[in-house]
């Protein structure tokens, strides 16, 4: 049995935040859940997709947010206690059906999750997600610790029924990639069948129903300001005359700098849990009892904000501050040191940080950033593009995946980039305005998500690019989850369908469409050259399984290659292709047969032809 | 009770997040309160991946520069990376056996002599315990063991307030029977290798 559907209340397990978020759900019983994958929120959904497998959960990989945002509201309207996952920039993709979703409001719970990532470890931006309840009028929640995140999502699908609105439930990398002891509690039963009761004057957006929707929501938001100002999630801590307002992973800074100041008995702790709508009359109260109060959040200032607005109403004049200079900045993560730091200064704390070594003599050392792996796909697509647009002067929007690996150097394949299917719909622009060839470049995952709409704009306008498809038949970057082109069954999976790109590209009406296999160079070359060659939107699929995924699939050939003797040291396979299997050894090039995984791009590009199959028992 | 601090770096695939769990879960067994964080997007892809472990009453579960009690290292030059995490007082354990990044395979950067990697974190810190973790591993019956040889040598330091017994039950637990025996046998070897340091 999955370890998180163990019924045994009071149990006590090791978990990373994700995993406690999951049981949770679990325990709230949660009967439909949906995501698209994204980092830092990838393993929450892993483990529905485990479960869902063996219990009467419902669980599925959507095409993209906004799809599963739909899917799981319509479930929570029909009484579903319902979940969707996903990581701050799926909000983005969302947004349109969160913002009407929050005025139509639900029946059963559903708690929307949205994974933030100050610091950027994995994700294009570091936008601050809380203004997303501001903006919709919906709840946000925080937890504090990986514990706390296991009970506050039962608590999350409670307020949702108690207000019948969604609730999103904000969470950063640091807490989703935290692990700490976690006591289980009970697993209420889920209800999973519903049943949709129509109500049009309530539920279809015409202008006329939403403009008292709307009314319905401002009411609604006031109903939660009241459970906000006294919700056990909104906690004060402490006495003394300093105070300090705080949400997230930052509590936890400030608990252990307050410990390491040793100033308990004059600091007063104000833990904001609901951090939409905040707790007015809760921190006018809080504001009245200081002399000074510090802020900290991670972000934007979303609460120094408000609190400072909730100041002015109750015509305090005492200091607040958050951001600004010599305290708090906007960018990135905190850390207890940092923050230690801070409050010391704030309140005038003597403090003295560890001695630090003097680090100045120590020698710049080598870059370790990630790499395509070896035998990668998309090293061996790129070269061929690279090989077939030689001379050509080309622009190669890149999108999201571990292809976007490819704008490093020496394959230096990426020269545009903002999010999730933007190389379809940034290359209509590159086309239309400048006399270059653009080449893109998209995942097959990302290309089901949001890169097909800017493929049909191109057919539609009649743009002029090439876009290559690189199919790797799974969702690489994030842990191998399924998507629509996938074949399901490979995965001892049945109840899927399976969509071809091939056959949805030519339906678009994509004139020139050829599919190539990119471990076969040459061939791959001349196709490739006839593609770009084209005037008018053309589209190259190349199909082939991503190597960590066949490996675990075990659908690898054994078959790994060595560098012979009639090596000539001309090293274009290392300056050309940097397929991490490579290494220098008393000023040869080797192939580490531990990591060579047999693609044999390398083999076919060697001047020489020195780079061959290593047989069993030879060298 | 005091917080210790421990940083665990490797490159990816070296498996320092299986001698994570088997950490947490000794701290588990001991009833010692345990915290930790890791950052693994790109793990597979190469890059380095980077553990912190907090043991005791501290809430937090990330450490700040120059604030670890304990550095280990899966590998040299990983190690004068994570130096930032040190301050003159920390233990600082790594395996010497390199494995150079692929940017200085290809001419990009220039691999640290690794006679100069232990004088520089000697001389910066409290105590290096330096040795070649993938020969133990090896010794042991199971190349993959260095993540076991490592918290072997963690363990001997006594920095940490977990008894050995309780780490070799984790491994036990977490390991499975298949690789258990060459494991627990990796982290002796790793414990006296440590012992014998000065």
């Amino acid at each position: 049995m999955h370890k998180l559907l163990a019924d045994q209340p009071g149990q006590k397990m090791l978990l990373l935040g994700n995993e406690s978020i999951a049981r949770g759900a679990i325990e709230a019983g949660v009967a439909f859940a949906s995501t698209y994958p994204g980092t830092p929120s990838s393993e929450l959904s892993l483990n529905f997709f485990q479960m869902s497998k063996e219990s009467d959960l419902y669980f599925e990989y959507s095409t993209n947010e906004k799809v599963s945002l739909e899917a799981a509201a319509a479930a929570a309207n029909c009484g579903i206690r319902s979940m969707c996952v996903m990581k701050h920039v799926g909000m983005n993709v969302a947004a349109d059906t969160l913002m009407t979703l929050a005025y139509i409001g639900v029946k059963g719970g559903l708690v929307i999750l949205t994974a933030d990532d100050p610091f950027m470890f994995s994700s294009q931006n570091e936008q601050d997600n809380r203004y997303y309840g501001k903006l919709s009028g919906l709840p946000v929640l925080e937890p504090s610790s990986v514990e706390e995140a296991r009970e506050m999502v039962a608590y999350a699908f409670d307020l949702s029924e108690k207000l019948q609105e969604p609730v999103i439930f904000r969470t950063t990398t640091r807490l989703n990639h935290s692990t700490a002891a976690v006591e289980f509690g009970k697993i209420r039963t889920p209800i999973t069948k519903g049943d949709f009761k129509k109500d049009p004057f309530n539920y279809v957006t015409v202008p006329a129903v939403s403009r008292k929707l709307h009314a319905k929501l401002l009411k609604n938001l006031g109903k939660a300001e009241e459970i906000s100002n006294t919700s056990e999630y909104n906690i004060v801590k402490g006495e003394g005359p300093w105070g300090i307002i705080c949400n997230g992973v930052s509590y936890n800074y400030v608990i252990d700098g307050i410990n390491d100041l040793d100033i308990e008995d004059k600091v007063r702790v104000l833990r904001i849990g609901i951090s939409h709508p905040m707790p007015g009359d809760l921190i006018k109260d809080f504001l009245k009892g200081c002399d000074k109060v510090l802020i900290v959040e991670e972000g934007e200032p979303f609460m120094e904000e408000t609190v400072k607005a909730f100041a002015q109403e109750a015509k305090l004049t005492l200091t607040i501050a958050g951001k600004g200079e010599g305290l708090f900045s906007r960018l990135f993560e905190f850390n207890p040191a940092l923050v230690r730091e801070c409050m010391a200064k704030y309140f005038a704390v003597p403090y003295k940080p560890a001695a630090l070594p003097d680090l100045s003599d120590i020698p710049e050392l080598p870059q370790r950033p990630p790499n395509l792996c070896a035998g990668c796909s998309h090293r061996a697509t790129f070269y061929a593009v690279k090989k077939a647009a030689e001379g050509m002067d080309a622009i190669f929007p890149n999108d999201i995946g571990c292809y976007t690996l490819g704008f490093l150097p020496p394959l230096s394949m990426g020269d545009f980039l903002i999010c999730m299917g933007s190389s379809t719909g940034t290359s209509c622009g590159f086309s239309k305005v400048t006399d270059k060839k653009i080449i893109s470049f998209i995942g097959d995952s990302t290309f089901f998500h949001s890169g097909i709409s800017g493929l049909i704009n191109a057919v539609f306008n009649n743009h002029n690019f090439t876009l290559v498809i690189l199919d790797n038949r799974t969702t690489a970057m994030t842990g191998h989850q399924p998507n629509p082109g996938v074949d399901m069954k490979e995965l001892n999976l049945e109840g899927y369908g399976q969509i071809s790109i091939e056959k949805v590209v030519k339906a678009l009406g994509v004139s020139h469409v050829s599919v190539i296999k990119p471990y076969l160079v040459k061939k791959s070359i001349n196709t490739i050259k006839e593609a770009i060659n084209f005037k008018g939107v053309s589209v190259i699929i190349s199909k082939e399984k991503c190597s960590l995924y066949a490996k675990s699939l075990k659908q690898l050939t054994e078959k790994v290659f060595y560098v012979s003797d009639k090596c000539k040291n001309h090293r274009t396979c290392i300056n050309e292709l940097a397929c991490p299997a490579f290494f220098i050894e008393n000023d040869r090039v080797k192939i580490n047969p531990s990591i060579c995984v047999g693609c044999a791009v390398c083999a076919q590009i060697c001047p020489e032809h020195a780079i061959l199959p290593l047989k069993k028992n030879s060298q | 009770m005091d917080t210790k601090r421990l940083i665990i770096v490797a490159v990816g695939g070296q498996g320092n997040l299986l001698a994570s769990k088997v950490l947490g879960e000794a701290a588990l067994f001991s009833d010692i309160p345990v915290r930790m964080s890791e950052i693994h997007g790109m793990a597979q892809r190469g890059g380095v991946v980077e553990s912190a472990i907090l043991f005791g009453d501290a809430k937090s579960t990330i450490i700040s520069d120059g604030e670890a009690d304990i550095l280990v290292s899966f590998e040299p030059s990983e190690a004068l990376r994570a130096l930032n995490k040190c301050n003159v007082n920390s233990v600082v354990i790594t395996n010497l056996y390199p494995l150079p990044p692929f940017t200085a395979v290809i001419g990009k950067g220039v691999y640290p002599d690794p006679n100069i990697v232990q004088d520089l974190i000697r001389a910066k810190t409290a105590k290096l315990i330096a040795f070649d973790a993938v020969a133990l591993a090896k010794e042991a019956g199971n190349v993959l063991a260095v993540n076991m040889v490592l918290l072997g040598a963690l363990i001997q330091t006594g920095v940490l307030p977990i008894p050995a017994e309780n780490v070799k039950k984790a491994i036990t637990t977490k390991t499975g029977k298949f690789f258990a025996e060459s494991n627990l046998k990796a982290f002796e070897l790793g414990f006296s290798a440590a012992a014998k340091e000065k």
